[in-house]
């Protein structure tokens, strides 16, 4: 890689390099010939053989480039949407792939073939209305082809159906951390606003609804394989985006309203940690991380941990400093793997019953930490 | 200055009795020649600080959290302590590199340039409708671009909310550090720019409509004059909106209102916000920004279309297709918008909506790419550097334009939203490619402007430097967006399923940095031709337009006599009833000739 980029550095540097010669040559010799600095017919055959040339590049790079970093794209979606997702997505790709191949062969062709010469006069050919029926209505007839499956894709992937058996969570987002709320047993959330937000209750979950108490509220959640994940977003602060790339979801989260999408996972962690494909990417980063870490510790520094396929969710909308590094791990299980992990938990109305307890005062450092942040502003305010 | 009209002719001689002195004429000039230079020389100042922007991130980007001492040289300690570039910084490099190139170097100094160049010299008047208006719209210009650039030495930042500055984080300081002062010079150099942008475009259409010469009916104008029409009528139809959203996101970062805010915690308080929506903004923002796409590309799109037709000594193909393809694009794009915001949280109905009304805009834009290539076919071309990038253009156009398919199809967009791959796109389609447009137009008509010629042979090495950098940096962009790469990040080091990503970075960097580098080679070539360039011809590349017309060296009023009366269109190239390979507009048909064209 590295080197091929070198290469490329220094064909481009040749290039440079030869065509400022030319100039010096030019302007000595042609000072007296050629100084109106209007394209000459040599200008104009140099100019056209570099087109062609160019045609050569933009082929031979998206070429190059399919093979290199084709393999990089996402592949295989890990929800029942995702392939509809793809098949939309790889249809145009063929389509687009068709209509640049001609478009770039003709034009440079044209640039090339077409070139001036003195004496020649060009062919008087004004307009056309077949022609441009024709390219009118081709698109047309295409385009419509791909606005019916889309809208077809994107009615059946956006409106949730209330009536379905789904699993109900919430995505909580704040500068610059993601939280989850498992709606728990009664599969419904409890009402929730940041004017309810106190020490454990980071969300602002209104602990007198009775669907929130069984609410279950995690750090790194996991979701069942097989079932609808009915996902419902907030944000505390500023716009944020729930990016699962591999779900081929995504969805802004906005203060002030509730947004949603929903999903069913395909594969667990586990078995799209198999995929032939996903082993070969996870074994290519992972050669990449041992390589930097052979220079890591040359330097004295820590090597770079080993590297595992785990689903993400990502902020995707710019939020602030540290969005770059505003994630969160979602781990697919099987449903009984899920239900054990369920089972695990500990429910919001809990921890807020352990956290207004006395003696849990000094276990809980962190959660009495923001309640006295959150005092301390109040006071400030006043 | 308003009353100047077509029969201007016979009083024009004791225009000459005026004396300028150098303040009338090189600073508070009402002359749309000198107007249209002044807006080309702070565009190029503003677009090398806009493109100097982008390499320190690429940079950033390539190798992240590395020292670079040209960081400290050029961020300061603050920003760059030890010569690491802060997130804070970065995300203020793009931002403003956004803000700069789209807004100062492709809608003003474009526009502002060959708008105000070319509208008078080519529909015949002797300058714009209000010459004053026209002078206060480039000095406007001048204090916005000078209040966004002051906005770089503020110290707690210039503003990093992105160039959409989407509320609350650009509404609220505790959010980030750059929505403090920088976000306040910020929203105060775009009302300016707005309203700069409103005068001009005003003056474009006023003057289009009343001022053209004898026998310059609306079909027979060049495809640049129709291009800039159009785009005024666009600017002057959405910049209005943006100017609200300015004002209101103003008034809630001032007075307390709660337009684009509600139900807001942090920095541990809940604030008052209630009731507002920051989706609100957001179809704001792109009532104005969708648009704003095609106010910077039509433009372009003219320059293009005369470059390529008098470079191929043809007609340009199509030439009321081109029309109407720009007036159905132009209504298009308002009615689009909402495709910046399928998974905005609106109501995914909106969604179908948008993507139906979306891809319709490929149909005209299909209908622009095969005209021009038709019009190269069996042509005489003359490879010029402006058609060069006129040919660069269309290349780009198509590219770009084609993935806009993707995006543009809501159930797609869902997962390649604000990844690398907008970035690929919008860069390819309109970035490259109206900086191509203006790269033509400069080429093209610097002999107009200057009287001088620009050295061909710079020309060309600047071309094909840049058309390789440019799909150097765009085209792998696109597979990292693919992979799920969101934009905007400072550096992807914490996300090790990115990792097999860096080695394409690295490439995009290098790209951009010799792409960057050789712009040089452009900016020696304009600032040296303007003193020391070969002088000019009337008219160098044998064209038909009236501009042409007018002598090497400026006058006030462009013509010395009466404004020559236009007999035919202006694509009569190699009509076969001539014997030259050009027929100016000023031609009178001859006794019996036809019309060759529709």
């Amino acid at each position: 890689m590295t080197s091929l980029l070198v290469i490329i550095v220094l064909v481009l540097l040749a290039v440079a390099l030869w065509q400022l010669t030319k100039i010096f040559d030019l302007t000595q010799v042609g000072s007296d010939t050629d100084s109106s600095q209007v394209a000459s017919d040599n200008d104009n055959n140099i100019q056209g053989y570099l087109m062609f040339g160019f045609l050569a590049f933009i082929y031979i790079f998206s070429i190059y480039g399919l093979f290199t970093w084709g393999p990089l794209v996402l592949h295989t979606p890990a929800s029942a949407h995702g392939a509809q997702v793809d098949n939309l997505m790889n249809i145009t790709w063929i389509l687009i792939f068709i209509v640049q191949a001609i478009t770039q062969v003709l034009l440079h062709y044209f640039a090339f073939k077409y070139r001036g010469k003195k004496g020649q006069k060009a062919l008087y050919f004004a307009d056309n209305n077949k022609l441009e029926a024709i390219w009118s209505v081709i698109p047309a007839i295409v385009l419509a082809g791909l606005i019916l499956y889309g809208l077809y894709a994107w009615t059946n992937i956006m409106f949730i159906d209330d009536e379905e058996d789904t699993v109900v969570v919430e995505l909580y987002a704040q500068q610059f951390k993601w939280t989850a709320r498992v709606a728990g047993e009664d599969n419904v959330l409890g009402k929730a606003n940041v004017r309810y937000i106190e020490g454990v209750n980071t969300l602002g979950v209104d602990m007198a609804d009775a669907y929130a108490q069984d609410d279950i509220v995690v750090s790194e959640l996991h979701i069942p394989k097989g079932k609808k994940i009915h996902f419902k977003m907030r944000s505390q602060d500023v716009l944020h985006s729930a990016y699962m790339p591999y779900f081929r979801a995504q969805m802004n989260c906005v203060p002030g309203m509730v947004t949603e999408f929903a999903f069913e996972p395909i594969y667990t962690t586990a078995e799209y940690r198999e995929l032939p494909y996903m082993i070969e990417k996870v074994s290519n980063i992972n050669a990449i991380r041992s390589k930097k870490s052979v220079a890591l510790v040359a330097k004295g520094d820590a090597a770079l941990d080993p590297y595992a396929f785990d689903y993400l969710l990502l902020c995707n909308k710019i939020c602030g400093a540290s969005h770059y590094n505003m994630q969160m791990k979602i781990v697919v299980d099987t449903p009984e793997d899920y239900k054990k992990w369920l089972s695990e938990q500990v429910n919001l109305a809990q921890q807020v019953k352990e956290a207004n307890a006395p003696a849990a005062v000094e276990g809980a450092d962190a959660p009495v930490k923001a309640n006295d942040t959150a005092a301390v502003a109040k006071i400030a305010m006043k | 200055m308003s009353a100047e009209g077509h029969d201007h002719g016979h009083d024009h001689e004791h225009e000459h009795h005026h004396k300028d002195t150098f303040i009338t004429k090189y600073i508070f000039s009402i002359d749309h020649k000198m107007i249209a230079k002044q807006y080309l020389i702070t565009g190029i100042v503003m677009g090398i600080i806009g493109v100097g922007m982008s390499m320190l991130f690429r940079m950033q980007l390539a190798w992240p959290e590395e020292s670079f001492r040209i960081f400290n040289i050029l961020l300061g300690d603050k920003w760059a302590p030890n010569g690491v570039m802060t997130n804070d910084i970065y995300l203020s490099l793009v931002t403003i590199h956004g803000t700069i190139m789209v807004f100062f170097v492709l809608t003003a100094a474009l526009s502002g340039t060959f708008s105000n160049l070319l509208i008078p010299l080519q529909i015949g008047a002797r300058d714009m409708a209000s010459g004053f208006m026209n002078m206060i719209s480039y000095w406007l210009f001048f204090l916005s671009s000078v209040i966004m650039i002051s906005s770089l030495f503020v110290e707690s930042g210039p503003a990093n909310s992105g160039w959409t500055i989407y509320p609350p984080l650009s509404a609220l300081p505790q959010a980030i550090s750059g929505s403090g002062l920088g976000m306040t010079l910020w929203l105060t150099s775009m009302a300016i720019f707005i309203a700069s942008s409103l005068m001009g475009s005003l003056n474009y259409i006023v003057t289009v409509i009343n001022l053209r010469t004898k026998g310059m009916s609306m079909t027979r104008l060049p495809l640049t004059i129709w291009a800039f029409f159009v785009t005024a009528i666009i600017g002057v139809v959405s910049f209005p909106v943006l100017l609200s959203a300015a004002l209101l996101l103003i008034f809630d970062r001032s007075f307390g209102t709660s337009f684009f805010l509600s139900d807001i915690y942090i920095a541990g308080e809940v604030l008052h916000y209630q009731g507002g929506s920051p989706v609100l903004f957001e179809h704001l923002f792109w009532f104005l920004g969708h648009p704003e796409v095609y106010i910077v590309l039509l433009p372009a799109l003219g320059i293009t279309s005369e470059v390529i037709a008098t470079n191929s000594r043809k007609p340009i193909f199509g030439y009321r297709a081109m029309i109407m393809s720009i007036i159905a694009i132009a209504f298009l794009s308002t009615i689009v918008w909402g495709h910046h915001m399928f998974i905005s949280g609106m109501n995914p109905f909106l969604g179908s909506v948008f993507t139906f009304t979306t891809l319709l805009i490929a149909i005209p834009s299909a209908v622009k790419a095969f005209n021009y290539i038709t019009t190269l076919w069996k042509g005489n071309l003359q490879l010029n550097p402006a058609m060069l990038f006129s040919i660069g253009l269309v290349s780009t156009f198509i590219t770009g334009g084609l993935t806009g398919i993707i995006l543009g199809d809501s159930t797609l967009d869902i997962n390649v939203h604000d990844t690398y791959f907008v970035v690929a796109h919008f860069h390819l389609v309109m970035g490259i490619s109206a900086l191509y447009g203006m790269f033509a137009g400069i080429y093209h008509w610097f002999p107009k402007m200057f009287g001088r010629m620009l050295n061909k042979n710079l020309g060309y090495v600047h071309f094909w430097v840049t058309a390789v950098c440019a799909y150097g940096v765009f085209f792998p962009m696109h597979f990292i967006g693919l992979a799920g790469l969101p934009r905007r990040y400072y550096t992807n080091t914490n996300f090790p399923l990115f990792d097999d990503l860096q080695n394409v970075n690295v490439l995009i960097t290098t790209f951009a940095l010799i792409g960057g580098v050789f712009q040089l080679v452009f900016l020696y070539n304009f600032f040296h031709s303007i003193f020391y360039g070969q002088k000019a011809v009337q008219n160098p590349w044998k064209s038909n337009t009236l501009e042409w017309t007018t002598p090497v060296e400026h006058i006030h009023g462009n013509w010395p006599g009466e404004i020559p009366e236009v007999h035919r269109w202006p694509y009569d190239y190699s009509n076969p009833g001539h014997d030259e390979d050009f027929v100016p507009q000023t031609v009178p048909m001859k006794p019996g000739e036809e019309v060759l064209h529709h």
